[in-house]
């Protein structure tokens, strides 16, 4: 039976007759046959049925498959999946992006992930932008010999520690043999030159870039320093310093006297993925991203994981707690203790502020493989609902949780992405954490679980996977979201549409929204869009009275009235 | 201007029934420029008599920007003109991308200009329409008008149909057609007779029957076209003939394809049924 206590459910408060099937049919409305189908199995009501041993039934969402051409997707590619997203906030390996140089240049810095160097003598790559700035000659005549001289190029200026090459389209259509070139650029530097073949084409979004990312850093990096990691040692996985989210982190763990091993790869060097099999534990954020680097590490070394999630102060709390129990030591447990005694005071005065201001308004979200799930936990804080959410490249595991894998159909686009084939290292794998790892799984310790977005949604919202422009506006004329959460693509169409975006791949200008202090952070910013008064005024003065708005406020007329209404919006 | 392409399986001699042809062409006075669109720059090797060509995509590359048309045109047979394209070594990066380079070079240096006062331009194309850029000649009217080497052989008929199925693709937009198929004969059993109804089938017809002689590979040696060699030999009218059918072609048609089964077909009717019986 249905979980839902309330038959019904509106996604629209206030107007009964907008339910999500309402809204379901209005967005796959006009599309022709073909779409329809496809887009159907896309777009799903979170149907939540219990069986009667309890067990959670969930709809299939026909996640990670190809984008339907000109629906004017969300998605980004491979490479920027690989460069941008996964390699990119790492400090000091020098980047060099193969391919045309706008490849390079509109994937620099546009994430805004942030790293701090210990002194100003430590390498910081970050602000350089990389290129062997591929011209037509290169096409024609292959472009090695080119790469060859960047990479000798790079190290004359910077000798780093490591060198990365990254494949753009024409790289692959090319056939230029990167791994050759870098393996051949290692043996004569002394440093270690990779590459990877994350050719913008390759797979249905940028998901394929960051296995291909996951696997290199794996096999090229990852167990390269044996240096001896604490007893209380983690890798923090899937985290990427978005507005400074991982310098929040750190410093919790920091106080609770967690040792940071490395971070995947928010604030990240080199060395730390080096020595990364050596860390006891790994806590993984983003599932998506870099769930195959946790996999991997504990087949070939034995180090166990576990999902956390630093997002939302209870969710930062719980996780916390849930390190603090795998490691099992009552010192640890009190250090944990004392920092969430330390925080949580000011989150409950921050609460108490807001979330009357807040409470009961809706918010959707489409972004990301863990950012829309995640986020929901800051929102449900402030006692705001989400009413409908997607991702723009997860899998159906991130949707429904990881016991489908199994069920999984692999595809061809998926086939196409290399699976490492991974044993245990005779000589490093540590079997007394497997040990630990399974002792702790007999007591009822939960690893490698990650239950997906639609098992904490509500039931009968609506989940749209790889949501389209078209999509989008339809769903904003019907339910009037009072704050759309996004990237930039979207931002400025979905404000047009009177609706705040609040951008959640880059925080528009604003973060770190991780951990207690970001939590308050994100509170703030939430009441103060989606209380502004200024997207009642926006409003052609040809309009009147579209819905949802403030139809008795005029709009401004004259310089007068609009700055007589700045003043009335910032007080 | 007439804007010529040959095309055909790789190996059935296009590089050596162009040059024979353009000699031809040379020798009843037309002014012609030859445009080799294969990597190996062998296009022009018998009008030049060997004189190696500095390629277009070569200069490109070493000259910059500052490249004049007097680098990249030598004059060969009876002052026709000769240009290669040139490309990659074997294996690395874009032919394909090279062709459409280099065309689109020859252009902008004039090469077509009216005052150059060429009556014909014939473009000799690397293999089968394998990508992009081997189907530039083709493409937005590079080329107007198409001739295939093929033989009775299965795949050499094969890849004409195919190469076929291309032009008609770009035929619509580029107004590109097909003039005809050339038969350079592999003394396959029945081969004229089957050439031509292949060649009605698609719609067009067989401007000549290139017969099989040992004087193309003794002129060849010298890197000579047949009628630069022996302009009295019996094999050097045959192309005369071919010359003076595309001279005096006006049937340009956009092909129509025959599907893998028909192909077949007509070959087990033509070939192995009377190779069989007899």
């Amino acid at each position: 039976m249905s979980e839902s206590s309330t038959t019904g459910d509106t996604l629209l408060s206030g107007d009964a007759s907008v339910t999500a099937t309402v809204v379901r049919e209005e967005l796959l409305r006009d599309y022709p046959a073909k779409t329809k189908k496809k887009r159907e199995k896309q777009i799903v009501i979170n149907d939540k049925q219990r069986g009667e041993d309890g067990s959670l039934h969930l709809p299939v969402v026909a996640a990670n498959t190809r984008t339907v051409p000109g629906i004017i997707t969300q998605r980004g590619c491979c490479y920027a999946g690989c460069k941008g997203v996964i390699l990119g906030p790492t400090r000091d390996i020098v980047n060099i992006v193969h391919g045309p140089i706008g490849c390079s240049f509109y994937s620099w810095l546009t994430r805004r992930n942030q790293t701090h160097t210990p002194t100003d003598e430590h390498d910081n790559f970050m602000t350089y932008c990389f290129s062997t700035d591929m011209t037509e000659e290169n096409i024609i005549f292959g472009g090695e010999k080119r790469l060859r001289q960047a990479i000798q190029e790079a190290y004359d200026l910077f000798h780093p520690k490591a060198i990365a090459v990254f494949s753009t389209c024409p790289v692959g259509l090319i056939g230029d043999d990167v791994h050759q070139v870098s393996a051949e650029m290692k043996k004569q530097l002394g440093i270690n030159v990779f590459a990877f073949s994350c050719e913008g084409y390759k797979g249905v979004s940028q998901s394929a870039g960051h296995h291909i990312a996951n696997n290199q850093i794996f096999k090229h990096v990852i167990g390269e320093d044996d240096t001896e990691r604490s007893q209380w040692s983690i890798n923090l996985l899937g985290e990427y310093n978005i507005g400074g989210d991982a310098f929040v982190i750190e410093d919790l763990l920091e106080r609770c006297g967690i040792e940071l091993v490395s971070t995947f790869s928010g604030n990240s060097t080199y060395d730390q993925f080096a020595n990364a099999h050596m860390a006891r534990l790994n806590a993984v954020m983003c599932h998506r991203s870099i769930n195959y680097v946790a996999d991997m590490i504990e087949k070939k070394y034995g180090t166990p994981w576990i999902k956390v999630n630093f997002i939302g102060a209870n969710a930062t709390a719980k996780s916390l707690r849930k390190i603090a129990e795998y490691f099992d030591d009552r010192k640890l447990t009190e250090n944990v203790e004392r920092v969430i005694g330390e925080e949580f005071p000011a989150v409950v005065e921050a609460q108490r502020k807001y979330r009357p201001r807040c409470a009961g308004k809706r918010a959707v979200l489409f972004v990301g493989g863990s950012r829309a799930h995640h986020y929901q936990e800051l929102f449900s804080e402030l006692g705001m609902e989400t009413i409908a959410a997607g991702y723009e490249f997860a899998h159906r595991d991130d949707y429904e949780g990881r016991q489908v894998l199994p069920t999984i159909k692999i595809d061809a686009d998926s086939r196409n992405i290399e699976e490492l084939r991974v044993d245990a290292d005779q000589e490093k794998f540590r079997e007394s954490d497997r040990q630990k790892g399974l002792k702790r799984e007999e007591q009822g310790y939960t690893f490698r679980e990650y239950d997906g977005m639609m098992a904490e949604m509500k039931d009968q919202t609506l989940i749209i996977d790889d949501i389209s422009h078209s999509e989008a506006e339809r769903l904003i004329k019907m339910v009037r979201p009072d704050v759309f959460c996004a990237g930039i693509k979207e931002k400025y169409s979905v404000q047009k549409m009177g609706v705040p975006c609040k951008q959640l791949h880059s925080y528009d200008y604003g973060g770190p929204y991780a951990g207690f202090t970001g939590a308050i952070n994100f509170y703030e910013e939430i009441d103060r869009m989606v209380n502004a008064r200024i997207w009642s005024r926006v409003q052609p003065p040809w309009e009147n009275g579209s819905p949802g708005t403030e139809s008795s406020s005029p709009s401004p007329t004259s310089l007068e009235e609009m700055e007589e209404l700045e003043e009335s919006t910032n007080s | 201007m007439r804007k010529v392409a040959i095309y055909g399986k790789g190996g059935i001699g296009k590089s050596t029934t162009t040059q024979n042809t353009v000699a031809a062409l040379a020798e009843m006075g037309k002014k012609v420029m030859v445009v080799g669109c294969d990597p190996k720059a062998d296009s022009t090797r018998l009008l030049l008599n060997g004189l190696a060509q500095k390629t277009v995509l070569d200069t490109l590359r070493e000259e910059g920007e500052d490249v004049e048309l007097e680098d990249i045109r030598m004059e060969g047979f009876g002052n026709c003109l000769c240009t290669e394209s040139g490309g990659p070594e074997p294996g690395v990066g874009c032919a394909g991308r090279g062709i459409i380079t280099s065309i689109n070079l020859l252009e902008q240096l004039g090469a077509y200009h009216e005052d150059e006062q060429l009556d014909y331009v014939f473009y000799d194309v690397l293999g089968d329409v394998v990508c992009g850029g081997f189907a530039m000649p083709i493409r937005e009217g590079k080329a107007q008008e198409i001739y295939i080497v093929c033989s009775g052989e299965m795949m050499a008929m094969y890849a004409a149909n195919n190469i076929c199925k291309g032009i008609r693709k770009f035929a619509e937009a580029g107004g590109v057609r097909l003039g005809g198929l050339i038969c350079n004969s592999r003394k396959v059993d029945n081969e004229s007779e089957m050439i031509e109804e292949f060649a009605r089938r698609l719609g067009s017809q067989m401007v000549h029957f290139v017969p099989r002689d040992n004087d193309v590979q003794r002129a060849e040696i010298r890197k000579m076209t047949v009628i630069d060699w022996n302009p009295g030999c019996s094999q050097a009218d045959e192309y005369r003939m071919l010359a003076r059918s595309i001279d005096e072609n006006d049937l340009f048609i956009i092909p129509d394809p025959l599907s893998i089964d028909e192909l077949e077909s007509l070959l087990l009717e033509f070939g192995v049924l009377e190779a069989a019986a007899a």
